[in-house]
């Protein structure tokens, strides 16, 4: 399975991967394997089971810590949801006395294998997660990222301290972000202002079309469906083997269709993840501006007044330095964030096309194989 | 009377082969308001010399079908034959067409019925006996028919239950048929087994058949988001290449609205008209068992007379003797009048289904063939499409 995102796991000196995963009922339990180089860890090579509250946690912390206020976190990965192949699973068992044994055996082994999709991709996001941290130069290093790949017992008593602690502060004004506050402040610097621009836009846009793609590929698994379902009761039916050569060809192509559909949706959902979290930046920022403002006016008024003064000043040139670091930091998040998101649409698309001509070409031939076997079986008939 | 053997029924069967050929054309809306219809063209083309001249049409509309399925299925000479049912009535597509013939729904409803009619006509003329039947002449090349007034007045559901006509005679069955071979009872089972598993499968392809055209939508709304998504974007290439991703799905688009007619026109069609055939089918079946019964009332009216005579006989009544032998005479006659009728029906069944699932195999296989054909083109232009914008792909930067 490919990631949507780049530059991933190239550095040998902490390489992390998800190699194992177990599911019981509700909850994923993973296995997150490290090998590092680094002496900062106890042993070069371990693992740990995790669950996904313990990513959340992670994701949270990593948030509200202030030294990372100029940084895009990147997005915590979306909880498991196995919903869609559970209800199925669940129409199939209610339906089970209309439809005979191999119906609903077949139909039995696609959900499954829808199931084990599901399974299979929350995985990945996982994964993707913990190798964005892990490239980044400054997130490899934190010191929670490092007890969550460590840490070789629950995990769960330390995340309810967190939530104690921070109550989710940062988390919650991130949330309730007014993105009038992001644009109602008077800009100075052009970077960012051309950035604020474009992010606000672009969020909006690759929401829509997100949405849109997703609805696009319910649309194209509703047929999967659909033809599982017909080849099922063809089976059933005295049918002779060119209808079900016939609807093998329209399985295969309804399978392929939503899978080229779905990288597609991936993408896009996992960008406008990364966007936000972009605009996130761009937030904190311009909270900091805010705040850097306020101090300005209350050393203005501490002077008039002639009352603390030396405090005021003090406050104002740490609003300032918290600014500028936030500023120069943003910037280069913001730079080599876009660099990295044009590639992963590079490489993504590229892959979507290829595969879209492949499986058209392969569909082809066997497309014109049944034909060419039907016509040919047919001549026979009225031959004789 | 010696049962044909089937190796011989399959003979006979194979050497009748048909020159001719009949087309449904150019629909018509002729007339305004509640009161008008559509009236088609029936062109046919020959080489057989019982017809007026070579190639000729005539216009028709929907209720001279129906009526002429009404007359051939109650001709006696052709008890025991599968007769094709005219595609069914329906009220709310014609008041879509009487109210106006543009809009989409009216056109798919009047090319669907086209279609449908055409098969019709088609498996009509196929069958050996029903072409040599005056009707079925009559319908194809007299210029002007009397209007069809009976099948005016039947509803939709009226007309399905003259379609179907159920077997209602083999429930009704008081005495039991005793066959000598299981061919009739297996064959019967066959049939009705098969008319559900269509049914079934024609739920599930009308599914797929919505479903595809909610993937049209979808497709369309997505292309225009990928567009707006393709103008926001700050990267040039990036930009240009979204925007021609949409241009790609807009053609998909449009790639999936053939696929559903397709799926439609060629797939589920054909199960309805089979549907309706396996109907037919039963019918077949059931006169047959109505013939049955005729022989068997006449038998046992036949004791009745002879008991009659016996006790007359008996009771030394000389005129009513004279009467009642000469109706013995008469329903003896009846007698073996019906059982040869049953015979040569059931011969006949035995032919008709016979000739059925030959030509539906062959049916099913060339619609298929159609189908992969259709989606084969789609591929090749797929392809096309996917190759065009892969440069555009890897020119990002």
């Amino acid at each position: 399975m490919r990631s949507v995102s780049v530059d991933l796991n190239h550095d040998a000196s902490l390489l992390i991967d998800i190699p194992d995963a177990l599911c019981e009922r509700d909850k994923v339990k993973f296995t997150v394997h490290t090998k590092t180089t680094l002496s900062s860890f106890q042993k070069p090579d371990f693992s740990v089971p995790r669950q996904h509250e313990d990513f959340i946690w992670l994701h949270d912390t990593l948030v509200e810590t202030e030294d990372y206020a100029g940084l895009i976190i990147p997005p915590a990965p979306p909880k498991p949801d196995f919903e869609s192949p559970r209800e199925k699973m669940h129409k199939l068992g209610e339906g089970e006395a209309t439809m005979t044994k191999e119906e609903y055996t077949k139909m039995k082994q696609e959900l499954e294998a829808e199931y084990l999709a599901v399974f299979k991709k929350t995985v990945q996001v996982h994964e993707v997660f913990l190798q964005r941290l892990s490239s980044h130069p400054n997130l490899s290093k934190d010191r929670n990222f490092q007890i969550f790949l460590e840490y070789d017992q629950d995990l769960t008593v330390r995340r309810k301290n967190a939530k104690e602690m921070f109550g989710g502060f940062f988390k919650n004004m991130v949330k309730s972000a007014d993105e009038v506050l992001i644009s109602g402040i008077k800009e100075v610097d052009d970077f960012f202002e051309q950035e604020k621009t474009f992010l606000l836009d672009y969020y909006s846009k690759i929401k829509d079309s997100t949405a849109k793609a997703e609805k696009m590929t319910r649309s194209h698994k509703n047929i999967a469906d659909d033809y599982i379902h017909i080849s099922a009761t063809l089976n059933s039916l005295s049918a002779d083997d060119t209808t079900i050569l016939f609807v093998s060809v329209q399985k295969v192509e309804g399978r392929v269709a939503s899978d080229q559909e779905l990288k597609l949706t991936e993408l896009l959902r996992y960008y406008m993840r990364d966007i936000q979290a972009a605009k996130d930046l761009l937030y904190r920022r311009a909270r900091a501006l805010v705040d850097y403002e306020n101090s300005n006016k209350a050393l203005d008024k501490a002077r008039l007044k002639s009352k603390d003064i030396p405090q005021a000043e003090e406050h104002q040139q740490q609003c300032l330095q918290k600014f500028d670091k936030l500023s120069e930091s943003g910037k280069k998040e913001l730079t080599s964030f876009k660099g990295r998101r044009v590639v992963a649409f590079r490489k993504n698309l590229i892959e979507m096309a290829e595969l879209e001509i492949k499986h058209a070409k392969v569909s082809t031939v066997v497309v014109y194989l049944v034909s060419s076997g039907l016509v040919w079986s047919q001549q026979l008939v009225t031959f004789k | 009377m010696q049962p044909t053997s089937l190796e011989q029924l399959e003979e006979e069967e194979s050497k009748d082969s048909f020159d001719v050929d009949v087309a449904v054309t150019n629909p018509e809306k002729i007339g305004d308001g509640m009161n008008a219809y559509v009236a088609y063209k029936v062109s046919t083309r020959t080489s057989l010399a019982m017809f007026r001249s070579k190639t000729f049409s005539v216009r028709r509309r929907y209720s001279d079908f129906l009526g002429l399925y009404e007359k051939l299925s109650v001709k006696q000479s052709l008890h025991g034959c599968i007769i094709p049912p005219p595609p069914e009535k329906s009220v709310v597509g014609m008041t879509k067409v009487k109210v106006g013939m543009d809009d989409p729904s009216s056109v798919e409803f009047v090319e669907r019925r086209r279609a449908a009619l055409e098969r019709y006509l088609q498996r009509v003329v196929a069958h050996p006996s029903l072409l040599q039947d005056p009707d079925v002449r009559e319908f194809l090349e007299k210029e002007e028919l009397p209007r069809a007034v009976s099948t005016q007045a039947l509803s939709g559901a009226g007309f399905l239950k003259m379609i179907n006509k159920a077997s209602d005679a083999v429930n009704k069955m008081t005495i039991k048929m005793n066959e000598s071979d299981t061919w009739f009872e297996d064959k019967f089972q066959e049939v009705e087994n098969e008319e559900q598993q269509l049914r079934k499968l024609q739920a599930v392809v009308d599914s797929l058949v919505n479903h595809r055209k909610e993937l049209c939508g979808s497709t369309a709304v997505f292309a225009k988001s990928m567009a707006m998504l393709g103008n926001s974007e700050d990267n040039t290439a990036l930009s240009r290449a979204l925007s021609q991703l949409a241009e790609v799905e807009d053609k998909m688009e449009q790639l999936h609205q053939e696929q559903a007619a397709s799926d439609f026109f060629i797939f589920a069609e054909l199960l309805a008209d089979y549907i309706r055939l396996l109907g037919a089918v039963r019918g077949c079946f059931d006169q047959r068992v109505r013939a049955w019964q005729r022989w068997q009332e006449a038998q046992s009216t036949l004791q009745k007379k002879r008991e009659a005579e016996a006790k007359l006989l008996w009771a030394n009544k000389p005129d009513k003797l004279q009467q009642a032998k000469e109706e013995i005479t008469e329903w003896e006659a009846r007698v073996t009048q019906h059982e040869r009728d049953f015979d040569r029906i059931g011969m006949t069944v035995r032919k008709e289904v016979l000739r059925f699932e030959k030509e539906k195999a062959k049916d099913f296989r060339s619609q298929i063939v159609k189908y992969l054909e259709a989606m084969l083109q789609s591929q090749q232009r797929l392809v096309k499409f996917w190759e065009a914008f892969l440069p555009e792909a890897k020119a990002i930067a």
